[in-house]
């Protein structure tokens, strides 16, 4: 077999036991999966293979690491970063603001 | 947090409220924020469209079978043109192409994304946590009957195994074979016993005891 | 719009390319020989549309493999198969 280039073409790769459980989605992995399709809705990605196409450019380990809408989430930053649609500074100040507002809740 | 989605749908839609800390959610988050403030869409779009993603179950497909049962013109339509033929029954998931395939007592059809995770959500609601994951992706294209076992599915050589690898336009989803002793059964009655898992592939007889939700 | 350049049943060798732009083609499938199983639409190629709007649209098939073909070491029955969609331009004739 062609040895795959990227993470994500796993396909005859070996691999061990699946876990067939069913395991609930996170609200907050809910709002990730509407933003992707409200961003491609809104036109501000033109299609999903841009999103496809961010996620093919983690890092091997980032794609190991990360779960699936942290996998989204990282690609579709990355491609509106890139796009201008929103800057470094912005993202970082509200990354900032997230976290402070969590330990304001967990200190209550 | 709001309680918004804790009325009708409250029995399938139980999300788990943990706070995300990950460097990669909390950008998703940040992201999320900064996209609302700048106007590119609205809290109550957001709402409409989970709301959308919530109504989207197995059920779908389940009655896309249990007609394909009952009406022998539409189960054509539906292995030849599944685009179309979902129309009939107000799904609708074009441009992309919908593509049907028949269990019978020779061939077992089985489906997976092995790039990413493509699914027919329109008509099997969000895809289960295994079908996204590596250990399925990378096994089932090449020991797809090892894999079936793991999932309860046993078959002998005189059943041909066919995976379908989704990985582009198209979109799949196995037609079950209906099961003995629902002579006379109606087409609801015949969808509440298809399983999601019998729509992907993974699960072969289906059990016409057990009323799924 | 253009006609389909192969027919269904006829013998295809997916291409084995190393390409760094984002592609629909499984590196397990490159270098396979399959049969055309189905014909479909067209579509927006994925390398272009990354950047631009997948011009020139383009025909997709669905290949059929043999399993036994794809890996050497397979333990099923040499009837099972591979189904797999792949763009015209990833696809050449065999013999």
């Amino acid at each position: 077999m062609k040895q795959p280039s990227k993470p994500h073409d796993v396909g005859g790769l070996a691999g061990g036991p699946i876990d067939p459980g069913e395991h609930d989605i996170a609200y907050w992995e809910w709002q990730i999966d509407a933003m992707i399709r409200l961003a491609l809705k809104k036109g501000l990605i033109s299609d999903f293979a841009e999103m496809r196409d961010g996620i093919e450019r983690l890092a091997p380990e980032d794609y190991e690491r990360l779960n699936y809408y942290e996998r989204w989430a990282t690609s579709l930053a990355h491609t509106l970063l890139g796009k201008g649609v929103v800057s470094r500074e912005a993202l970082d100040a509200k990354v900032a603001e997230i976290r402070a507002r969590q330990s304001a809740e967990a200190s209550q | 947090m709001s309680d918004h989605h804790d009325h009708d749908h409250a029995r399938t839609f139980q999300p788990d409220h943990t706070e995300p800390t990950s460097d990669a959610a909390l950008l998703g988050l940040a992201l999320r924020e900064l996209l609302i403030s700048d106007g590119h869409y609205t809290a109550q779009e957001e709402l409409r469209m989970m709301d959308a993603m919530q109504k989207a179950s197995p059920h779908n497909g389940a009655l896309l079978a249990a007609r394909a049962w009952t009406d022998p013109d539409f189960k054509h339509r539906l292995l030849n043109d599944g685009a179309n033929a979902i129309k009939e029954m107000g799904f609708n998931l074009l441009p992309i192409e919908f593509t049907v395939h028949e269990n019978t007592d020779s061939t077992h059809n089985v489906i997976v994304c092995t790039l990413c995770s493509c699914y027919p959500r329109g008509l099997l609601g969000m895809s289960p946590a295994w079908y996204k994951s590596k250990n399925y992706r990378a096994r089932v294209v090449r020991e797809p009957r090892t894999v079936l076992k793991e999932f309860g599915v046993q078959l002998g050589n005189d059943v041909e195994v066919r995976v379908h690898d989704s990985t582009a336009e198209l979109r799949y989803m196995v037609l079950p074979q209906r099961p003995r002793g629902t002579e006379g059964w109606s087409a609801e009655q015949l969808a509440a016993v298809v399983t999601r898992d019998a729509l992907i592939g993974t699960q072969r007889d289906l059990d016409i005891n057990a009323v799924a939700d | 719009m253009s006609e389909p350049r192969f027919a269904l049943g006829q013998r295809v060798r997916i291409a084995a390319r190393d390409v760094a732009v984002h592609h629909r083609v499984p590196a397990y499938a490159q270098g396979h020989v399959g049969t055309v199983e189905r014909i479909c639409g067209l579509y927006g190629q994925p390398e272009t549309y990354i950047h631009g709007d997948g011009q020139p649209f383009t025909r997709l098939y669905r290949i059929s493999l043999a399993q036994t073909d794809l890996w050497p070491d397979y333990s099923g029955s040499s009837r099972d198969r591979l189904d797999i969609e792949i763009f015209e331009h990833w696809l050449e004739a065999s013999s």
